[in-house]
């Protein structure tokens, strides 16, 4: 083999496994639909999202479940997306490039990598019983957002940092001040990479059942949450409630229940990827 | 700015939803309302759930609220009269015990039903028909040396042997080491542990040279793949298959337990938990049979009646 041939090969071989690993992570992820869908495509009917919970799988649904999670999610981008977005801008932007500044951003990154359960200590500590919000939707959406913070700070900072150099001297020659310029050159430059960054995050959120269980969620909740000061059960504590259960019917209702927090996933992405569109088309 | 917009109406969007919930409070004026807050035991929990669910029948604006924090987490929150019942899957310690008196909080003990755990291996498994409870010391001790089931008794096949079991969170896991070692929390390490009893209930049923145990419920629900072990309690006993006759006589030794509800003596003032607690002793017998436990016998719910007064 010459040279040449030899490096045309390895191009080949190197192609060939990057494909393979792609195909096969989207295999993997099909077998779980397939699967899921199998068993849980004959529960989800109306009836599983308009009925509380149920000794009956044939009478069960996640309806406390599902408004648990959507005012979970509610609660959660609220407090989460400006605190994380503000400290982005804060340390990429404002904040001397010292060792303050970097510790701040080392101790941020271990905090991306921390147990789930972890911050649902703290909940328990700070929320439930310092500040006394019980265990409430409010103590619940709070956890989860200080859960998902770190990431979103650290996906907003790298996108504030891929803003090109000469956007922000272009304006400064213009004569803005600097809060103009992040928020009218920067920011929407790198609000993208920030969506992106947040529909990560708040999916993580969506999906999470220790931190819940550790304030305090419920298990069983025949009832819409009335405020956020209210109790509240959430999706996944309802499907990890049914998937323990020694009856089939409650393992398929629970894939039911999944296949339910599939769509709402999709649908709040969809709604996100649909506002990041808008706003690249429009700045 | 689209963004903030997009939250703003979002969240507006949710609160509206819920907004009437008062709206058809003055329906009927003689019907209880108030709250019944409970939390507790997982093993309990499918049986507290099924009354709380029939009882809403007859009481829509009572809300009953359970969460599963576990039996001792369940009894923190309970001695802290955050809740006014605890399920439990054991009677309450001395030190708790001590708190509630130091607390001077007063409470009512109520067993509501029987749970058993099952000792179960492959249905393949042509050798075992019963095991001692000095063999499933020597099976599951700390640092145990058995390795095939000829280890166990002599005559059996030279076999390794796959052990499943639940893992040191679950409360089977405590019961069962409580009842064969004589003390919660002992057990060897060394094997398949889940604290989904169905993943178990699966490796069980699929590993031929098997051994397994947890909630006598998950058996009911999975008889065809699974084959019972009997268990002698000592030497001169017989040998004991779980049923709801033998665990609900105790003839199903010691791997059998009955669970219990602790009611907050203040709590049982309010006239909506009094209702709930009666309503549990009225049908914890068909509710509990129903969800897989072996309810008690008729006259020792009756009994329950007169803890209350």
């Amino acid at each position: 083999m010459t040279l040449k041939q030899k490096r045309i090969f390895l191009d080949k071989i190197f192609s060939y496994f990057c494909r393979i690993t792609t195909y096969a992570s989207i295999l993997i992820l099909f077998l779980l639909l397939f699967h899921i869908v199998k068993a849980g495509a004959s529960w989800l009917d109306w009836q599983l999202i308009t009925s509380f919970p149920s000794r009956h799988a044939s009478k069960a649904g996640i309806k406390s479940g599902l408004f648990g999670s959507l005012y979970l999610v509610a609660v959660t981008i609220i407090f989460s997306v400006p605190i994380g977005i503000g400290t982005a801008i804060y340390l990429q932007e404002y904040a001397k490039k010292n060792k303050i500044t970097q510790l701040i951003k080392l101790n941020i990154s271990n905090l991306a990598g921390m147990p789930s359960i972890i911050y649902g200590l703290i909940g328990l500590a700070i929320f439930v019983r310092f500040l006394g919000f019980d265990r409430s939707l409010l103590a619940g959406g709070l956890t989860l957002a200080l859960l998902i913070l770190p990431v979103i700070i650290i996906a907003s900072q790298e996108a504030l940092a891929a803003v090109p150099r000469s956007l922000r001297d272009a304006a400064y020659a213009l004569g803005a001040r600097q809060w103009q310029v992040v928020i009218f050159q920067v920011l929407p430059a790198a609000l993208p990479g920030i969506m992106t960054g947040i529909i990560l995050a708040v999916s993580r959120s969506i999906g999470e059942t220790a931190p819940l269980i550790i304030i305090g969620a419920l298990s069983y909740a025949a009832f819409i949450p009335n405020g956020v000061m209210d109790s509240f059960t959430a999706l996944p504590i309802q499907i990890y409630n049914w998937a323990s259960r020694p009856q089939q019917e409650f393992q398929e209702l629970a894939a039911g229940g999944i296949l339910v927090l599939l769509i709402l996933l999709f649908v709040l992405n969809g709604i996100a990827v649909f506002i990041r569109q808008r706003y690249q088309r429009f700045s | 700015m689209k963004v903030i917009y997009s939250l703003i109406l979002l969240s507006a969007l949710l609160v509206s939803c819920t907004g009437n919930e008062n709206e058809n409070q003055s329906a009927s004026a003689n019907q209880l309302s108030g709250t019944v807050k409970i939390d507790g035991s997982s093993t309990v929990f499918p049986i507290t759930e099924a009354i709380a669910e029939d009882f809403a029948e007859p009481n829509p604006r009572v809300r009953v609220t359970i969460g599963v924090s576990g039996t001792g987490g369940g009894f923190k929150k309970f001695l802290a009269s955050e809740v006014d019942i605890n399920n439990a899957s054991r009677t309450i310690k001395d030190s708790e015990k001590k708190k509630a008196q130091e607390s001077g909080l007063k409470y009512i003990e109520l067993p509501v039903a029987f749970d058993g755990v099952s000792v179960v291996v492959n249905k393949a498994n042509d050798w075992v028909n019963f095991l001692t409870v000095d063999e499933l010391k020597k099976i599951w001790s700390p640092g145990s040396v058995v390795k095939t089931w000829k280890d166990v008794r002599a005559e059996w096949p030279d076999k390794a042997i796959k052990l499943y079991g639940p893992g040191a969170d679950s409360g089977t896991f405590d019961y069962f080491t409580h009842a064969i070692m004589g003390k919660a929390q002992m057990s060897r390490s060394d094997y398949t542990k889940s604290e989904d009893d169905n993943i178990l209930v699966m490796g069980v049923a699929g590993d031929e040279a098997s051994l397994g145990y947890f909630g006598f419920a998950y058996y009911e629900e999975n008889k065809s793949k699974l084959k019972l072990v009997a268990i002698k309690s000592n030497k001169d006993s017989s040998a004991v298959l779980p049923s709801s006759s033998t665990i609900s006589s105790n003839e199903y030794k010691p791997l059998s337990r009955p669970v219990f509800v602790y009611i907050n003596k203040k709590s049982l003032a309010k006239p909506e938990v009094n209702e709930f607690v009666n309503y549990y002793i009225d049908n914890a017998a068909r509710l509990s049979k129903e969800v897989g436990y072996v309810p008690m016998p008729q006259s020792d719910y009756d009994a329950l009646r007169s803890k209350l007064k």
